[in-house]
């Protein structure tokens, strides 16, 4: 009886990271990777004139970074079993104040100013992350409550500066946002590199080990040793510069910094996170399903818009097509599980 | 012939790896006491499950009043008048004392609105069958635990109670509450309800029980009149064995630095002027009450409740212990009592909870986790405490309870701690590996670690332990060495103190 399967939850063993071993040891994975195929084909089928082409591809990877980035924030802090609500704001105020340094300081020294402002942007977004995780770990603040706290705050702050106006007219971030390298857009270089890096993180390092046992049972890892405070601060504060360097991308792509820009990210993020298989409740979960999830809904967005431009109303049934996708890979997610658990308790 | 209330015939269950019952038929009889004894992880637990519909037995048939359940739902057992008083009471703390004795009477009638007369004439109505006064508008979160005992059963009375399971009902009361509650239970016996007392503590049940069933590992191994059982009896049935005096035997002498010392240390509310020594090698045990202070003590130690008076001397030098990482940094691991909720990661795997600690000593030179190292720190201390699994990479919850215990054991030693505290080393462990885990601590402090166990089982601090201590009401009150006192005597003396409350 001792050797019936559990699920395993063991970080993979180094060096044998594998796109198979990740296929082999989460389910959720290998679920969203037919999901991936399915929709592409799918909507290659429907418009094989549109769906399947360089162009199309090129400007999904575009409109899918930022809000991947993003998607990766809220992913680490709801490991710790915790979220944080306040990307987007953070992303925002960070544009802000880096456009800002541009428009002043860019006319008479374009390459101090970008200097001054990447640099204010990865201050910016750390202290944000860090006052977070100040109310969360210190504080004792229920995260959720904590970053809908900040989420206002960092969002009235930018309006203070901003007085609501938009800022219009950075060029010097352009290449941020909209240039490519051998054809593929720098966003997305952006977004797989930090999807890499932090990926490695939490499979490679102590700290990423302690993000895991902390969300699996804090009581537990505080009676282990682990500076329990330490790595939410840590957490909060890596989320803080993801919204951040989010932020910059944004601002490039756009050419403008609006304190209300991109309302519906946040939602948008949580919605990746959960879909790409991070449990809300913390402990589990991989960025490779965060990747996978975010590529399954810009597939589903960009495709149903092609498929359906001609009827009115298609943006609106891309919404309901996501909430549906979000509920099925949940149910189905659900009944494996039950399934699973049902398997064990017949031996 | 008196009539029979509740009937249960062949019933097993078995859980993942471990089978909770073998084959237990019992019978109850109406207004009969009956005691059901079983050290930890005896069943004890999963049968009253059964018998309150909780879990499905794998094979059995339960008859209650004559009617027979395959498949007894909660809701069956509570109409057939079945209640159990959990330990935890299954309260509302932050409803009032009439609230919840009534409102589970009206929920089950589907009112949806609340009259507060009715609610008020109900519960002082039960507090009356029980004859105990007590405040109806009273907060229930704000009251003793014996009170919330007495809320319980009244709230049971309430529902028409035909049989009456209160699980260690007696675990955190003092000497005059657990009067109060032999008074109550003879006075329900009176009314025809039948009482079924589960506990393991042997004087209880010598003066409640008329009847007596022992569980062991699952199995039942006695069920006979309490008249025909001794204690003696009742110890060998429960542990399949007389226990062995094989005492630890400290031999180091006492010289040089002592490991540990305590001067005066005091916690406000929760001990008061604790002052000993360890030495490396030693066993000392701490018992007393709940609440005498011995976990806060431990937890002191720990760092996770600093003490605010009073010096700790590790080695000799005063050291400041103010947070669990201060306690790290002087070689002090701690066991906790809750295995599930302070101990493990349930869900991950038996190597993640053994390398938790030692980690930091698995890095490769980038401050990457080296797998090839901690696949060989795991295996070590698989092999070292003989910790049964196939395979590592498995849930810890897979695993027994003793096996689990050995799981947080092998945490704190991978770290390679120089004091190690074990709070309630052996709760929930069967009785095979319990003697292992003492040959294990045993073993530890033969290699000259101090080890400080707390623990209310008498004959487990006898056996383990070369000294210990007994605690009330946050003093340290007594010191025995175990070689120079007989387990009785000190059960008499323990017996004694806790009395005086």
């Amino acid at each position: 009886m001792a050797n019936v399967q559990q699920r395993q939850t063991t970080t993979p063993p180094a060096g044998r990271i594998s796109i198979g071993h990740l296929l082999q040891t989460n389910g959720t994975s290998v679920r969203l990777l037919v999901i991936v195929i399915a929709l592409f084909v799918l909507f290659s089928l429907l418009r094989p004139d549109a769906f399947p082409t360089f162009r199309n591809i090129q400007s999904m990877a575009f409109q899918a970074s930022e809000i991947g980035i993003l998607a990766i924030a809220v992913a680490i802090t709801m490991l710790t079993g915790g979220i944080d609500l306040s990307i987007n704001s953070t992303a925002n105020l960070t544009a802000v104040l880096s456009a800002l340094i541009l428009t002043y300081v860019g006319p008479s020294s374009p390459a101090l100013a970008m200097v001054l402002a990447i640099g204010a942007a990865l201050i910016i977004g750390p202290i944000c992350g860090a006052f977070n995780g100040f109310l969360v770990a210190y504080v004792g603040i229920p995260p959720i409550l904590a970053t809908l706290g900040t989420l206002t705050l960092y969002q009235g702050i930018g309006t203070v500066i901003t007085k609501g106006a938009a800022i219009f007219g950075i060029p010097e971030f352009q290449w941020l946002g909209n240039g490519e390298i051998a054809g593929i857009p720098f966003p997305f270089i952006a977004f797989l590199a930090i999807a890499a890096v932090v990926g490695i993180i939490l499979s490679r390092t102590k700290y990423g080990f302690e993000v895991y046992l902390l969300g699996t049972n804090p009581v537990a890892s505080r009676f282990s040793g682990i500076n329990n405070r330490s790595v939410l601060m840590r957490t909060y504060i890596l989320s803080g510069l993801l919204s951040a360097l989010a932020g910059l991308i944004i601002l490039g792509r756009t050419n403008a910094a609006r304190v209300d820009f991109g309302e519906s990210y946040v939602l948008l993020a949580i919605m990746i996170c959960v879909l790409g298989g991070i449990n809300p409740a913390g402990g589990l979960g991989r960025i490779f399903g965060v990747v996978l999830a975010m590529i399954a809904l810009q597939f589903l967005s960009t495709g149903m818009n092609m498929a359906l431009f001609t009827s009115s109303g298609a943006n609106f049934f891309k919404e309901a097509a996501w909430g549906a996708t979000l509920l099925i890979v949940l149910l189905v997610e659900y009944f494996s599980n039950r399934q699973r658990q049902r398997r064990i308790s017949e031996k | 012939m008196p009539e029979v209330f509740l009937e249960a015939n062949h019933i097993s269950k078995s859980f993942v790896g471990v089978q909770a019952l073998q084959d237990v038929s019992l019978k109850i009889e109406k207004g009969e006491v009956a005691c059901l004894v079983g050290e930890n992880g005896s069943g004890k637990s999963t049968f009253i499950k059964i018998i309150c519909g909780v879990y499905a037995p794998d094979q059995g048939e339960i008859i209650i009043n004559g009617k027979t359940y395959r498949h007894l739902r909660p809701i069956d057992s509570i109409r057939e008048g079945i209640q159990v008083i959990f330990q935890d009471f299954s309260l509302f703390p932050n409803l009032t004392v009439a609230e919840n004795i009534a409102l589970n009477d009206q929920v089950a009638r589907g009112r949806q609105l609340v009259n507060w007369g009715t609610i008020k004439k109900i519960a002082r109505e039960a507090l009356d069958q029980i004859e105990i006064d007590l405040p109806l508008d009273a907060t229930v979160g704000e009251m003793s635990v014996a009170n919330k005992q007495l809320i319980a059963i009244s709230r049971a009375m309430q529902q028409n109670a035909r049989l009456v399971v209160m699980d260690e009902p007696t675990t955190a009361l003092t000497r005059k509450e657990v009067e109060v509650l032999y008074r109550i239970v003879r006075g329900l016996r009176e009314r025809g309800i039948a009482i079924l007392f589960v506990s393991h503590k042997l004087n209880e049940v010598q003066v409640l029980a008329e009847r007596v069933v022992i569980l062991r590992n699952g199995s039942k191994v006695v069920d006979s009149p309490a008249k025909e059982l001794t204690q003696e009896k009742i110890v060998l049935s429960m542990t399949g064995h007389t226990i062995a005096d094989s005492r630890y035997e400290y031999s180091t002498p006492k010289t040089g630095q002592p490991l540990l010392r305590l001067e005066k240390l005091s916690r406000k509310g929760s001990f008061r002027d604790i002052s000993f020594d360890l030495y490396p090698g030693e066993i000392i045990g701490v018992t007393g009450l709940l609440g005498s202070g011995r976990t806060e003590l431990a937890l002191a130690l720990f760092g996770s409740h600093p003490a605010d008076q009073g010096t700790i001397k590790v080695d000799g030098q005063a050291v400041k212990i103010n947070s669990i990482q201060d306690a790290i940094k002087h070689g002090i691991g701690y066991v906790p009592e809750d295995r599930l909720t302070e101990g493990l990661f349930l869900e991950r795997s038996i190597g993640d909870n053994i390398v938790v600690r030692s980690l930091k000593t698995l890095l490769n030179r980038s401050g990457m986790v080296d797998a090839v190292k901690k696949h060989t720190e795991i295996q070590t201390w698989v092999n070292n405490l003989h910790i049964k699994t196939s395979d590592p990479l498995m849930a810890v919850k897979s695993l027994s309870g003793g096996n689990q215990q050995r799981v947080v054991i092998a945490k704190w030693l991978a770290s390679l701690p120089r004091i190690l505290i074990l709070n309630g080393p052996t709760v929930g462990v069967d009785v095979g590996s319990k003697a292992e885990i003492h040959g294990i601590v045993k073993g530890l402090a033969q290699q000259g670690l101090g080890i400080i166990v707390i623990s209310d089982d008498i004959p487990e601090l006898m056996q383990v332990c070369n000294r210990i201590l007994l605690m009330q009401r946050g003093a340290l009150v007594e010191s025995f060495e175990t070689k120079n006192i007989a387990e009785a005597a000190l059960a008499d003396r323990l017996v004694e103190t806790i009395g005086g409350d």
